[in-house]
């Protein structure tokens, strides 16, 4: 049984312990700003609850995945808004 | 387009169908502590019981990540029971609409499920109240529960430097658990003023006030500053420093987390779509916990925010009543109306000040989804008008995270939920559509006046 | 009973209220403008502003008014969101582009700028279109704005003049006066009944009826779609009379949100959201653009426009009423005509010749003569 999982973000590899959420590990990777709203400002999570929608990301194409309930999967790829 | 071109586009486009269509006796949604006892009393009745929450795994808030090692005694007993009992776990299942009087669906990562019950028992729980100030929406700038939360998920603070602030014995939890993950908490600042909150301690019964000892103890070394509230984050991209004030004195303190929460406020959404009476933003409930729709039950912080023991015997109740078995549930009636004064008594040592109202700037963002300063809210004499003009509340969050904010600055009361309860694809709108009954639109359709 | 005297009391802060005050303070008039609450048409619409040619008087009412938005355009505050984006009507089959070669000329007759796109054009401005359409009409010159900040700029726009807003319900309407809900009465020489789908309450005898119709919002898109698009099948829609329909109508917002409509019901009173409706919209609409189904809906909505049985809105004095003007039954087109409607009035106000004529939007048609 593996201990970690590694998926993709923004395109670089990122290794994070099984069982972490997709926000946990957009912020272990080193990214506080996981999005811009939408006068431009940089946004990260909030509410980390599945309601502020701040923490949303593109998840293997799909936009505007909450991050925060979602849990890592092997080989996922995320990408950060602009 | 008459009947034909209808018929075309029915052709053409093939409505999609339920992937999954279950049928329970009982249907709890929401797997924290409240659901999980309503669950276990139902099941153990013998009924066909599920519980629908939208996280991976239960636990809901207080008890997320420890489906596998319970943090307390009391955690541990309840998944031990639950284990012990076939009940349904329905993960990451988001209920955004009904689909008939005893049908609600659920929207999950694969597809659209309807789930019919002949009970059925809200235990939707609580989000935290932010409240805005300057440079709230710097990245790292997060509920209490949330930062705790995030590190539950898998987030590393070790030797991140936190201030936890805001207000509620969250705050005292939040901070423990962050230092057991081995981050540095700075302060805890707590907006209630002490001559509050001391008669509220010195009122707590034994074992709390054991609990609160012993969390004390586990902070040791921490300062816990009454009277004392956040005026301002500031940093580059991401937080760098907190400025707090308390009675005259202003000061900032460098920092990579700000867990920051304004107590709690109840879920109340899916009951108000339901058709549930609310009184005052909770639901209305009579001793059985039943709701004024009848065969739905309410348990937990929605029917009034009161804390884990709270919860779980109101959870109980309702698992109980669902059941018919009334008795049972009668024997909790008196721990309940004790720990809801309880309640009552919490809910006033920790009530925010009004100095929290002026705590954004004109400039400061009160509606995040929409960007929205309260400059250009305070132009709106309602609510509504402010939400059509500026938008603020047409966002994604559907006014969670501005209206409890905007209710306790302007006094401002939220408007009437439509489906979707929470944003969901396209498709699975549609197939929520498709499935309902056909004269099925809300159950209290409102007379256009 | 107060005793303010205005000139002109208009009843409804809409779309159409807020043009006739800001049509009517600046031609010196004392106005008065008496809200109830929001919730007419104006706050729950699409703000479509598009020229129509269902009929001569339909098709000259809305170029006028169009063009008479595209001259305020410069002074609209950013968040009216004008979009010049235009319109894309779009064939699905023969007979569609049969119609758009048919609209085509109509419009080159009248001096409407429009082009016919063949397949690879269409594609080329709207890349997620599902394949195996065959062309489109392409309508540059309509717009999209957030009608409820243009009509808000409108009021302003009245109340830099001489305009007095009353928030408040009408509850009578007599001669030179109205009753309000909690302010009593406000007197006026004359008052216009701009209350949209209340209009027959206020005035009755006007024969209109509520049609309701539902949207659904998504999340942020940026340049998915880039004008709003509308397949041919709308027209049959909007034009019969018959209990309920759908049609592909997609409008994007300068935000990147695309707002899905659009559907028509008659009969229904409540203002709750009618799911065979949106399962059906929705439904249509990704036929159009599957991509959609797989986007972010953040919000669903109802709303009620004023219908006349000839699909021309009132616009003109009341017969048999001396001080009683009317300018409601706008159907879909409110945003789009509300200029004009406000300009007719005037004209019509002040006895002199209108730009266009004004004979087809008179109430006369639309009062039932029984009614004394």
């Amino acid at each position: 049984m593996p201990e970690s999982v590694q998926l993709k973000i923004n395109g670089v590899p990122v290794r994070v312990p099984l069982g972490s959420t997709v926000a946990a590990a957009v912020l272990l990777a080193g990214h506080s700003a996981f999005r811009r709203s939408v006068s431009g400002e940089g946004r990260g999570p909030l509410c980390c609850m599945g309601i502020c929608f701040e923490c949303r990301l593109t998840i293997d194409g799909q936009q505007h995945v909450r991050s925060c309930q979602l849990l890592c999967r092997e080989g996922m790829e995320i990408t950060l808004g602009e | 387009m008459c009947a034909a071109a209808s018929c075309s586009a029915a052709k053409a486009w093939r409505l999609p169908s339920v992937s999954n269509r279950r049928q329970f006796d009982v249907l709890v949604v929401g797997g924290g502590p409240s659901g999980i006892a309503a669950a276990c009393c139902a099941a153990e009745a013998s009924l066909r019981v599920a519980i629908a929450d939208d996280n991976p795994d239960l636990g809901g808030q207080i008890w997320r990540g420890e489906h596998i090692f319970p943090g307390t005694e009391e955690a541990a007993h309840w998944y031990r029971r639950l284990r012990e009992l076939s009940v349904e776990h329905l993960p990451g299942a988001r209920i955004f609409a009904q689909a008939g009087a005893r049908t609600l669906i659920a929207e999950t990562d694969s597809g659209v499920c309807e789930v019919g019950f002949e009970k059925l028992i809200l235990a939707t729980g609580a989000r935290e109240r932010f409240l805005p100030f300057p440079g709230w929406t710097l990245p790292n700038v997060m509920g209490a529960g949330g930062l705790q939360a995030l590190a539950k998920s898998g987030l590393d603070v070790r030797a991140g430097k936190v201030v936890v602030a805001g207000t509620g014995p969250l705050l005292l939890a939040v901070a423990s658990h962050l230092k057991q993950y081995g981050a540095e908490i700075l302060l805890v600042a707590e907006q209630a003023p002490r001559h509050r909150l001391l008669p509220f301690a010195l009122r707590l019964p034994p074992s709390k006030l054991k609990d609160a000892l012993s969390l004390r103890r586990d902070l040791a070394g921490v300062p816990y500053l009454t009277s004392c509230w956040p005026v301002a984050a500031d940093g580059e991209n991401k937080l760098e420093r907190v400025t707090l004030r308390r009675g005259a004195r202003t000061w900032s303190l460098p920092c990579d987390y700000l867990a920051c929460g304004f107590h709690l406020v109840p879920n109340t959404e899916l009951a108000a779509l339901l058709g549930c009476v609310l009184d005052d933003g909770k639901v209305r409930v009579d001793d059985f916990q039943q709701t004024t729709i009848p065969a739905v039950y309410c348990a937990g912080e929605p029917t009034g925010i009161g804390g884990l023991e709270l919860s779980l015997v109101e959870g109980q109740i309702a698992g109980f009543a669902a059941a018919a078995r009334f008795d049972s549930a009668r024997r909790l009636f008196a721990k309940r109306n004790k720990l809801g004064r309880f309640a009552a008594r919490l809910e006033r040592a920790f009530a925010l000040r009004p100095e929290l109202k002026h705590l954004p700037q004109p400039e400061t963002l009160v509606c995040r989804c929409e960007d929205v300063s309260l400059l250009r809210l305070r132009e709106h004499l309602s609510w509504r008008a402010a939400k059509l003009l500026t938008r603020c509340g047409m966002g994604p969050c559907q006014g969670r995270i501005c209206g409890p904010a905007l209710e306790f600055i302007l006094g401002w009361q939220p408007e009437s939920v439509r489906p979707p309860v929470f944003p969901v694809r396209v498709e699975s709108l549609m197939t929520a559509a498709a499935s309902a009954m056909p004269e099925t639109s809300s159950p209290n359709p409102v007379s256009r006046s | 009973m107060t005793s303010r005297i205005y000139d002109v009391l208009i009843i409804g802060a809409g779309i159409i209220g807020a043009a006739c005050a800001r049509e009517f303070a600046r031609a010196g008039l004392r106005i008065a403008v008496v809200e109830a609450g929001f919730g007419g048409a104006t706050f729950a619409g699409m703000g479509h502003i598009v020229v129509m040619d269902d009929s001569e008087p339909q098709f000259a009412l809305t170029r006028y008014s169009q063009q008479l938005w595209r001259e305020l355009a410069p002074e609209l505050p950013p968040d009216v969101e004008y979009m010049p984006c235009g319109t894309l009507w779009i064939a699905a089959d023969d007979q569609e582009m049969q119609e758009v070669r048919r609209k085509h000329e109509f419009y080159a007759a009248r001096r409407v700028p429009t082009e016919i796109f063949d397949p690879r054009a269409l594609y080329e401005a709207e890349p997620h279109l599902r394949p195996g359409l065959l062309g489109a009409l392409l309508v540059p010159e309509d717009l999209v704005i957030y009608a409820p900040c243009a009509a808000r700029f409108l009021l302003h726009q009245a109340q830099a003049y001489s305009c007095d807003l009353y928030l408040d319900k009408v509850l009578q309407v007599r001669d030179h006066a109205v009753i309000l809900q909690n302010r009593g009465g406000l007197h006026a020489g004359a008052v216009i009944n701009a209350a949209g789908t209340w209009a027959p309450e206020l005035t009755p005898g006007l024969e209109m009826r509520p049609r309701k119709g539902q949207l659904v919002i998504t999340d942020r898109y940026p340049g998915f779609v880039r004008h709003q698009l509308v397949e041919l099948g709308y027209l049959k829609s909007a034009h019969t009379l018959t209990a309920e329909s759908f049609a592909f109508n997609v409008q994007p917002r300068i935000t990147g949100q695309l707002l899905i409509g659009s559907s028509r019901q008659f009969g229904v009173q409540t203002n709750a959201v009618d799911n065979h409706i949106i399962a059906g919209m929705l439904a249509r609409a990704c036929h159009y653009l599957p991509e959609l189904s797989r986007m972010s809906a953040i919000r669903t909505w109802t709303g009620f426009r004023a219908a006349t049985a000839d699909k021309l809105p009132v616009i003109g004095k009341c017969p048999g009423r001396q001080h009683l003007y009317l300018a409601t039954g706008h159907e879909g087109l409110g945003i789009t005509t509300s200029l004009a409607t406000a300009r007719l009035l005037l004209d019509q106000f002040l006895q002199r010749a209108p730009a266009i004529p004004a004979e087809p939007y008179l109430p006369n048609r639309v009062m039932e003569t029984a009614h004394a």
